[in-house]
């Protein structure tokens, strides 16, 4: 912590009774379980079933972000093992997969999704090990949604023509997908179970802090007995993420991540005519009206924006109040702040985990600095955070510009930057004002407004009066520069499949 | 209307079916005068943007020939700033077309169909001028124009319920998806076809609210110009679709790396200038529409592929809205 600032200390209201110093909300450590949980010295890349050593051999560690701890190497993929995998996939969609009845490969998908539901604690324990996300979380959002998304793709498996009629849907061969360290179960399985469900194999990169949950998924494929070739896993740096997606037998990128990283892919993948969809960046607004339910607003805010230490494309990071709430609901939100309990993501009771590397934790640092240097005035609660690991404290920022860094930036961590506005226009001036659009919240007793302000957001997602939802039935993804496609629903079935045949360019 | 009487009377041997155009582009009165006929007006073909009929900043032209090579006219060779001046109308445009009820659209497209039918001579004589069909092969071509401005008018309030859904999430949530215009669509008009391709692309973007900003056929652009003279009298509120013209190496990479272009239909573009386009678009993240894999040479736009309800889709953005259920 290089803050130029000391974080405000609030106490506990007089009529609470606690001496001073006493924490108003005391608790005892509750933590998860790990004896059960079996992680290997060291993984190979998953090709073709098989773990398999990279060529040459090469590994790079795997920390745990909450201790430093070292868990696990793994293999550090060449461009040749990309060929490998790619290969494997190749060969096994043209030879087994597409050729498979949709019914069977449902089977298969449901299978998966049964193994992940009786395995659910070894995936979540592992999750929060590796990416330093409270096990409440992993446990009750990542894993069970993870099950959910192959449950439900399993099952468009075998109806392609219902979803797309006259449009002979085809599958389009590999898939070669990314994917970020924020949700490392959860974005595996949007990407792999569509793109099975539609007759593709895949080629999947997790993210290089995070790829354990994926190794452990390849686990579960074998039991599952998939053919081999049709789920393979790599693991290396950003530079084999895009030996893969530019490989030439791939006919689908599916990348998460940042805009920029994004921009670099969809340059590279130019006038290939391979099909591409992007999940970027966000800066979501999160708007209050006067009339909205405060308390309710309040854990919607703090959800929008904590939830998995603020590290979701879609976190409600801009929160626009309207003026005549606004100290009232700045005290509550404060108060709330002091409530969150930082630490081990592996203690049921911790709200907030840990950021998910060193490198991360500077760049939050570092854009909380420029807060503080352009003038917002900062609020941190008083509480105590781990010696060892990467922790940061809730942050929230008043005093917030439009043109201050930390009002236009992704932070990608537990930072809240705080607006106002006194009428629905400003509002939706204001919170257009990005060059993202992944999703909005807003937050009002009154239909009409909700309706209002739902069709003026320039964003995929809505949340009236909640936020942070997500189900595998219902499509997500960005307008503007927060990227193109859906993932979930009947639409992110479309995004794996060769919708070509009737006038559209099946993009 | 006397101009189409005139012409028609004095079709002479050797003059070409420009003579039976309403229009007075150059052609038409660089042939021999017969005697007692009254020197034609020619019109000037400038460009569409806001809803009026701007000349070119550049003040330039470029010359226009004829299937057989003969002078048709001189088109507005549009600039860079042509471009952006058409996006900002378009930009400006969009948000009060997109409010318009999908009731609205549809009639308002079905006007255009309308007020093309009357001017059918019109756009045949200029289509077989562009183009070299024959009469009968251009008034189908122009008859497919107007009929797909029908067709996709009939999808305006229909298109939402073919691609938007209720999402049965598991939980206590109502949860739907519906379809939102993407903003201002960037769209490079087939080179060949110039008013059935034009018409094709032009169509599906505007229909779901979209605004437009075109650029026409560097050789054969005469049709779209006149295709605009149709649209400003249609109820299409200026600045929903402008139409640029001039040499398009010019033009397309301004409008594919416009930060205020939300999309691109580059279906028109030929394979090469596509490849380089979608990188240019990456700059903002723009929806990109290739051209067809097999080229679009032997691309047939009088074909039932040639519009479908999912190309609308392409210039659609999917919202999801949750809101809770509870009392």
């Amino acid at each position: 912590m290089t803050l130029t600032k000391k974080p405000e200390s609030r106490p506990a209201p007089a009529s609470w009774g606690l001496a001073a110093g006493e924490h108003p909300w005391e608790y005892a450590p509750a933590p998860e379980a790990t004896d059960h949980i079996r992680i290997e010295p060291e993984y190979g890349l998953f090709i073709g079933n098989e773990f398999r050593p990279s060529k040459p051999r090469k590994t790079f560690t795997v920390i745990n972000p909450a201790t430093e701890e070292p868990l696990a190497r793994v293999a550090h993929a060449s461009k040749a093992d990309v060929n490998r995998a790619v290969g494997a996939a190749h060969e096994a969609h043209r030879t087994v997969w597409s050729k498979l009845p949709g019914r069977e490969r449902a089977k298969y998908l449901y299978r998966i999704a049964r193994i992940m539901q009786e395995r659910s604690r070894e995936f979540a324990v592992v999750e929060s090990m590796n990416s330093g996300k409270p096990i409440k979380e992993s446990r009750d959002v990542d894993v069970p949604l993870a099950a959910a998304h192959f449950f439900y793709y399993a099952g468009w498996a075998d109806k392609l023509e219902y979803a797309f009629p006259n449009r002979d849907p085809r599958s389009l061969g590999v898939a070669a997908q990314v994917i970020p360290w924020n949700f490392p179960l959860l974005m595996l399985a949007w990407k792999i179970a569509p793109a099975l469900a539609a007759g593709n194999t895949v080629v999947l990169k997790p993210a290089s802090t995070t790829p354990l949950t994926a190794y452990l998924f390849a686990d579960v494929v074998r039991q599952a007995d998939l053919p081999p070739g049709v789920v393979n896993i790599i693991t290396g740096p950003g530079e084999i993420g895009m030996e893969l997606v530019t490989h030439p037998d791939v006919s689908k990128v599916a990348f998460t991540g940042s805009t920029a990283v994004g921009k670099m892919i969809a340059r590279a993948v130019a006038g290939s005519g391979k099909k591409v969809t992007l999940e970027l960046g966000g800066k979501a607004a999160n708007i209050v009206f006067d009339d909205a339910p405060l308390d309710q607003a309040i854990e919607g805010i703090v959800n929008g924006i904590y939830f998995n230490q603020g590290e979701v494309c879609c976190a409600g990071s801009r929160l626009f109040v309207q003026e005549s709430v606004y100290e009232p609901l700045l005290d509550k939100l404060k108060a709330r702040l002091g409530t969150l309990r930082v630490g081990d993501p592996l203690d049921k009771n911790t709200d907030v985990g840990a950021i998910n590397s060193a490198g991360q934790l500077a760049k939050v640092q570092e854009l909380v600095e420029s807060g503080i240097e352009e003038g917002a005035e900062i609020f941190q609660p008083d509480c105590e955070l781990p010696t060892r690991g990467f922790f940061f404290r809730p942050t929230l920022f008043t005093g917030v510009s439009q043109s201050h860094r930390i009002a236009q930036e992704e932070i990608f961590g537990p930072v809240l930057s705080v607006l106002t506005f006194r009428t629905p226009e400003e509002a939706i001036e204001k919170a257009n004002n990005t060059p993202y659009g992944l999703s909005a919240g807003v937050w009002t007793e009154k239909g009409s407004r909700i309706f209002k302000m739902v069709n003026a957001m320039r964003a995929g997602v809505v949340w009236a009066n909640t936020f942070n939802r997500f189900d595998p039935t219902s499509p997500f993804g960005g307008y503007k520069e927060s990227g193109y496609g859906r993932e979930g629903g009947i639409h992110g079935l479309g995004a794996y499949l060769d919708l070509s045949g009737n006038g559209t360019n099946g993009r | 209307m006397s101009p189409r009487t005139k012409t028609a009377a004095r079709s002479t041997k050797g003059a070409s079916v420009l003579d039976q155009r309403a229009a007075q582009p150059l052609a038409t009165t660089n042939g021999a005068r017969s005697q007692g006929d009254r020197i034609g007006v020619r019109k000037t073909y400038k460009l569409y943007i806001g809803g009026a009929f701007p000349r070119t900043e550049s003040g330039r032209a470029y010359e226009v020939f004829g299937a057989k090579g003969e002078l048709l006219a001189n088109a507005s060779r549009g600039t860079r700033k042509d471009i952006r001046e058409a996006v900002r109308a378009a930009r400006k445009a969009q948000s009060g077309w997109g409010a318009k009820t999908a009731y609205n659209r549809a009639q308002i497209l079905y006007r255009i169909a309308e007020l093309m039918e009357g001017r059918r001579d019109q756009f045949v004589a200029e289509v077989m001028a562009a183009e070299g069909l024959s009469r009968a092969r251009a008034t189908r071509a122009v008859d497919a124009a107007i009929d797909r401005w029908v067709w996709y008018a009939g999808w305006a309030d229909k298109y939402p319920q073919l691609i938007g859904t209720v999402n049965p999430v598991a939980g206590s949530y109502f949860n739907f998806s519906v379809p939102e215009p993407t903003g201002v669509v960037g769209v490079i008009a087939p080179e060949e076809s110039s008013l059935l391709g034009l018409v094709s692309r032009v169509a599906p973007v505007i229909v779901s609210g979209n605004a437009a900003v075109v650029i026409a056929s560097e050789s054969r652009p005469l049709p779209a110009v006149t295709l605009t003279e149709v649209l400003a009298t249609s109820d299409v509120p200026g600045g929903v679709v402008n139409l640029v013209t001039g040499l398009r190496r010019e033009l397309v990479g301004h409008l594919a790396g416009h930060m205020d272009v939300n999309a691109l239909d580059a279906f028109g573009a030929s394979a090469d200038e596509a490849a380089t386009l979608e990188e240019v678009a990456v700059e903002n993240v723009k929806r990109f529409v290739r051209p067809p894999s097999a080229g679009l040479a032997r691309y047939d736009w009088m074909a039932d592929a040639a519009q479908s309800p999912y190309l609308i889709g392409e210039y659609v953005e999917i919202k999801t809205v949750w809101h809770p259920i509870g009392a």
